[in-house]
């Protein structure tokens, strides 16, 4: 194995830190987002007022800045409920927020606001014609959803995903300010500890690297499979 | 259908369960989380396989075999160290922490442990004069963000000095060597285990006189540090240390790792309670 | 209730973390965050022009740098860009004996150096996605007119393109500000800088963190209204008839 002057098993493991960092905050993106979609093409003023506030708050704050809101303020919040209910009805529990959650909620929370605008756009760029079909064949609401509404969407929407993506994966670096130990934590240790910048950096540079490249063709497949019977209208837009 | 509702009530009871076990965790008073900030040599330093060591580490081990608890060490920079107390993240904090009367709002503090002084560091070759503050203008200076000596900088030269703040103090010895910064306030023991600045051959030197006071900034020594409520935690603590001093054990453990005097002994009075 | 109520006394007479002393923070904090994110836009405006050109050359040995270039300096974090720069220049030894180390001292200098380069790398593949979509009819019509290869990229091309580019461009400003926030590692007082110190001085995440939260939103949509009113005049010609 690459020693690194003894720091390279560390950095592996940071490197997989950033891997399921990346994959669980894109789940919860993903989720968020459509949920946030929903309530913004919702009819309900309330619901489409909230789901408007998020997006413009989520996008109007630089991500650090959140990240340390929620990171140094979430547990404290957390404790204020907690303590409400120690002193109000002598309950004592403690929920821990740890810092591996506490980066996936924080990360999930502001690309749902971003995947939230992309499923949006893509869910008005179905076409009502298709949705008129399923019911004539007398789908039930959830299986037109599951079998017309979204594969049509996740078309429109998959350029989106990929790009949100690429910039939350870039966007995990930050954790390791406010103390996460992902491989930028790692490097950056070494770094002070060693004065080698570049035998830690440029690695983990080139990890960002490979792991975007293989995203980008991932989501070409992907994009591929979406676009069946789109043939030759995918071509066009490739 | 029904495999997705299963499957929701799996999780939800994981989840709690997982909740009950840390209340249960919480009921269990003989185990104590102990934060720290690391590195802070000779206080604690990681070795080469990631595990702690230094005097802070040996000591507070001492303390709690003592205080008859199981202790596991929390890491936890700087910045963060005290909402991450209050937060509960850990109980204690035994990380060279100064008591200062802002902090004593947040926080209740154990009996002093160890007191050490600051020092102005500069490259041997400068002529700075410390005292001289109208020669200081534009000259940069590196400190530890949140720390007395951020505090003292920013309030006696903070209209003088660039005042660089930095996370860890291993970043501010790090731009004082590669020439970023002018000077530098540091504590004691860090100055000399990182630059060895009492050695005729250092690069390095002290400027003026090491500096304990004001008190209102600089306090009456390093403390742990508890959450206010935890009144028999302190007590418990408060007694090992003064255990440690009165049979010469924390004398033995000051001997490992420093060649001057760090000490303050807690008075009969304090020891009584 | 008397719990909450203590709360926000407590909130109240934490005002004391508000004081003309981190006002000055904050408004210094500001300064520089504006400044830092100005310069890096201006020049890295300046590198991107002829990058985007070159970028679209028929040469390899032009076309294959840059795409490198932007490839790696978009596929990879801010924040490792800037450690490189920052610990990277101190890398070479003696280098605080030269001129350079005058400007790449101060943490600003390495700072603005990294976020040009990230900058510039963004704004290359912005202006060269509006390069290539300049219509097929204006180039035809400049040939037309016998201009010159130089003199229709500088008459026909560049305009219509950055007209082209205004909105994504208005993003990368946005973004570019908000990932300015990382300047605070390396020691930068910026405004991310400011709240992080009124927050390790205080103890108090929520006031320092949703103050300056605060300021960002205002900043960005006055950015946002710029752009707005930028693309209303410039791009006056695309919008249907009658809207």
């Amino acid at each position: 194995m690459i020693d690194l002057q003894g720091y390279g098993p560390r950095l592996l493991e940071g490197a997989l830190v950033t891997v399921e960092l990346a994959v669980l905050s894109l789940i919860l993106a993903v989720v968020l987002g459509l949920l946030t979609a929903s309530a913004k093409l919702s009819r309900n003023r309330l619901i489409h007022g909230i789901g408007t506030l998020y997006t413009t708050l989520v996008r109007g704050v630089p991500d650090l800045v959140l990240m340390m809101l929620l990171f140094y303020g979430g547990q404290i919040g957390i404790n204020m409920l907690t303590d409400q209910l120690y002193y109000a009805f002598d309950i004592d529990i403690f929920i821990n927020v740890d810092a591996f959650v506490a980066g996936v909620i924080t990360i999930g929370l502001i690309f749902g606001a971003y995947m939230g605008e992309t499923f949006r756009g893509a869910f008005q760029s179905v076409e009502e014609g298709q949705m008129e079909a399923a019911r004539a064949y007398g789908m039930s609401p959830l299986l037109a959803f599951r079998r017309v509404r979204f594969p049509l969407m996740m078309r429109h929407a998959l350029p989106g995903i990929g790009n949100n993506w690429m910039v939350l994966l870039k966007t995990t670096a930050l954790v390791s300010i406010i103390g996460l130990t992902d491989m930028v934590r790692v490097a950056a240790e070494a770094t002070k500890a060693t004065h080698e910048p570049f035998l830690f950096m440029l690695p983990v540079a080139g990890i960002y690297l490979l792991i975007a490249s293989l995203s980008e063709w991932g989501f070409a497949k992907l994009s591929k499979r979406y676009s069946t019977g789109f043939g030759e209208a995918s071509e066009w837009t490739n | 259908m029904n495999k997705w509702i299963t499957s929701a009530l799996l999780a939800g009871a994981l989840v709690s369960g997982q909740f009950l076990g840390q209340a249960m965790a919480q009921d269990d008073k003989d185990t104590v989380r102990l934060g720290i900030d690391v590195p802070y040599e000779p206080f604690v330093m990681r070795d080469a396989d990631g595990k702690l060591e230094g005097f802070e580490i040996d000591l507070g081990n001492e303390l709690c075999a003592r205080a008859n608890l199981e202790c596991s060490w929390v890491e936890q920079s700087w910045d963060g160290i005290i909402p991450g107390l209050l937060a509960r993240k850990y109980d204690a904090i035994l990380s060279s922490m100064a008591i200062t009367p802002e902090r004593e709002r947040q926080v209740m503090f154990s009996l002093p442990y160890y007191n050490t002084p600051s020092v102005w560091i500069t490259a041997r070759d400068r002529d700075i004069d410390i005292d001289d503050k109208a020669s200081l203008k534009g000259l940069s200076v590196g400190v530890q963000r949140g720390t007395i000596r951020d505090v003292y900088v920013t309030q006696e030269y903070g209209d003088v000095l660039d005042i660089h703040r930095y996370g860890s103090s291993q970043e501010v010895v790090n731009d004082l060597k590669s020439g970023r910064l002018d000077l530098t306030f540091e504590d004691f023991p860090i100055a000399n285990d990182a630059i060895d600045f009492r050695q005729e051959d250092s690069p390095y030197k002290q400027l003026g006189d090491s500096i304990k006071t004001p008190t209102s900034i600089f306090g009456k020594g390093a403390a742990m540090a508890f959450r206010q409520r935890d009144k028999a935690l302190a007590a418990k603590f408060d007694k090992a240390i003064c255990e440690v001093y009165a049979d010469g054990t924390f004398d033995k453990l000051m001997g490992e790792y420093f060649d001057y005097d760090l000490s303050v002994r807690p008075s009969e009075a304090d020891c009584a309670q | 209730m008397d719990q909450l109520n203590a709360w926000f006394t407590q909130l109240l007479a934490g005002n004391a973390i508000f004081t003309a002393n981190t006002l000055g923070f904050y408004w210094n904090g500001l300064v520089t965050t504006v400044q830092l994110v100005f310069l890096c836009l201006l020049l890295g405006i300046v590198l991107a022009v002829p990058l985007a050109i070159g970028r679209g050359s028929k040469r390899w040995w032009i076309k294959w740098p840059i795409y490198a270039y932007t490839y790696v300096f978009r596929g990879t974090p801010l924040l490792i860009q800037l450690y490189l720069v920052y610990y990277g220049v101190v890398f070479f030894n003696g280098i605080q004996d030269t001129i350079f180390w005058e400007v790449f001292k101060d943490a600003f200098y390495p700072a603005l150096m990294a976020f040009t380069l990230n900058t510039a790398a963004y704004t290359t593949e912005i202006f060269r996605g509006a390069i290539k979509n300049t219509a097929k009819g204006e180039i035809e019509a400049a040939r037309a007119y016998g201009m010159s290869k130089g003199l229709m990229m500088r008459r026909i091309i560049l305009p219509s393109a950055f007209r082209r580019a205004l909105p994504a461009y208005g993003n990368e400003v946005i973004f570019m500000l908000h990932a300015s926030a990382v300047a605070s590692v390396v020691t930068i007082m910026d405004l991310t800088g400011a709240a992080y110190y009124v927050y390790a001085r205080f103890y108090a995440p929520f006031p320092a963190f949703i103050f300056v939260a605060l300021i960002y939103l205002c900043l960005t949509f006055s950015i946002m209204f710029v752009f707005r009113r930028l693309e209303k005049r410039l791009l006056a010609h695309l919008r249907p008839r009658g809207a």
